[in-house]
C-alpha cells in the first residue's frame, strides 16, 4: 500500500516498465528534435557577430549539459546502490554510462568545429575544455573498470566509486567559466540581443535539451533491459521469459 | 530538401549555412551518425544477450 511504484523497484517488474516505457522516449525524442531543430534552423535568425556558424549551439549545449546530467545521475543511482544495496541502483548507473560518454564527446566534437571558426582553433587547454575532457575520461575509466569486473556485486561497488569520486567534477566544469579566465564564453550566452531572438533561441535550445533528455532515458531504459536479465538469469521469471521468448531470440543472427 | 523558411532564399543557402556549412553540418552530422550508431549497438547487444540465454536454456534442455 506504501508508496505502490516502489514494485518497480523489483527488477522483474522494472523490465517490463522499461520495455513500455522506451518506445515513448524515442518518440518524444524524435518530435521534441525535430521541432527543436526547425526553430534553431528556420525561425531563430542570423547572429550578428557569428553568422550562421552559430547555429551549432542548439547541439552543442544540450549535449554538454547531458553529458554532466548523466554522469550526476549515475552519481546519484550509485549513491543510491551503496546506501540501500537496491539491486537495481548499479544497473541503471551502468546503462546509463555509454550514452554520458557519448553526449561528452559530441560536446567536445561539436565545441571543436564552433571553436575553429569563431576562435581560429580547435581546442585549447582552458579550464572549461579541460574539464570536459576530463570527463570524457571519467566515463571511460568508468566503462573500462564495470567492465573489466565479473562479479556483480564488486562491479557495482567498483562502478559507483568511481562514479562518486568523478562527480566533483562536474560542478567545476559548471563553474569553470567563472572560477577561472577561459576562452570559453560564460554561462550566460549573450542573449542580450532583440528579445524575440533570444525568445526563439530559448525555445530551440529547450526542446533539444528535452529531446536529449528523452533519448537518453530511453536508451538507459532499453540498455538496462539486457543488464537485467545477465544479472538475473539464474531467476525464475527470467528463465521464464527465455522459454517463452526462445524460439524468436534464438533464430536472431 | 530544406532551404525554404524564411531564414534560406533556397537550399544552397540552406546547404552553405553562410559559408560554415562545413562546422555546422560536421556537428549535426556527426551527432547523428553517432546516435544511430548508438541505437545499432545496443540493440546488437539486447539481441545477443537473448540469443545467449536462449541458447543456454537448449543447452540445458537436450540432456
Amino acid at each position: 500500500m506504501v508508496l505502490p511504484w516502489l514494485q518497480y523497484a523489483s527488477p522483474q517488474r522494472f523490465y517490463g516498465l522499461a520495455g513500455r516505457l522506451y518506445p515513448l522516449c524515442f518518440v518524444l525524442a524524435a518530435l521534441l528534435g525535430l521541432a527543436g531543430l526547425y526553430l534553431g534552423f528556420f525561425v531563430a535568425p542570423t547572429d550578428a557577430q557569428q553568422g550562421e556558424a552559430y547555429r551549432i549551439i542548439f547541439i552543442h549545449v544540450p549535449a554538454s549539459w547531458m553529458s554532466m546530467v548523466i554522469y550526476g545521475a549515475m552519481a546519484f543511482w550509485s549513491a543510491l546502490g551503496l546506501g540501500f544495496k537496491t539491486r537495481l541502483s548499479g544497473l541503471m548507473a551502468q546503462a546509463l554510462a555509454p550514452t554520458g560518454a557519448l553526449f561528452c564527446f559530441l560536446s567536445l566534437w561539436t565545441g571543436a568545429l564552433w571553436g575553429k571558426p569563431m576562435w581560429g582553433t580547435w581546442w585549447v587547454w582552458d579550464a572549461r575544455l579541460t574539464s570536459e575532457l576530463i570527463l570524457l575520461f571519467l566515463y571511460a575509466g568508468y566503462l573500462a573498470l564495470t567492465r573489466a569486473i565479473d562479479d556483480p556485486r564488486r562491479r557495482d561497488q567498483a562502478g559507483a566509486l568511481v562514479a562518486l569520486v568523478g562527480v566533483i567534477n562536474v560542478p567545476i566544469i559548471y563553474f569553470s567559466v567563472k572560477w577561472w579566465n577561459t576562452l570559453h564564453q560564460g554561462a550566460s550566452i549573450s542573449m542580450t540581443r532583440a528579445p524575440s531572438m533570444a525568445q526563439t533561441m530559448l525555445w530551440s535550445l529547450l526542446l533539444v535539451t528535452l529531446a536529449c533528455w528523452a533519448y537518453a532515458i530511453g536508451m538507459a531504459l532499453y540498455r538496462v533491459r539486457s543488464l537485467i536479465l545477465v544479472r538475473e538469469h539464474e531467476t525464475a521469471w527470467v528463465q521464464d521469459l527465455v522459454r517463452v521468448r526462445q524460439n524468436e531470440w534464438e533464430a536472431v543472427a | 530538401m530544406g532551404g525554404s523558411g524564411m531564414n534560406w532564399a533556397n537550399s544552397e543557402a540552406f546547404w552553405a549555412m553562410g559559408g560554415y556549412g562545413f562546422y555546422v553540418w560536421g556537428s549535426y552530422g556527426v551527432v547523428l551518425a553517432a546516435l544511430a550508431l548508438e541505437v545499432l549497438q545496443a540493440r546488437r547487444t539486447t539481441r545477443r544477450t537473448g540469443q545467449i540465454l536462449a541458447n543456454e536454456l537448449s543447452d540445458n534442455q537436450t540432456p
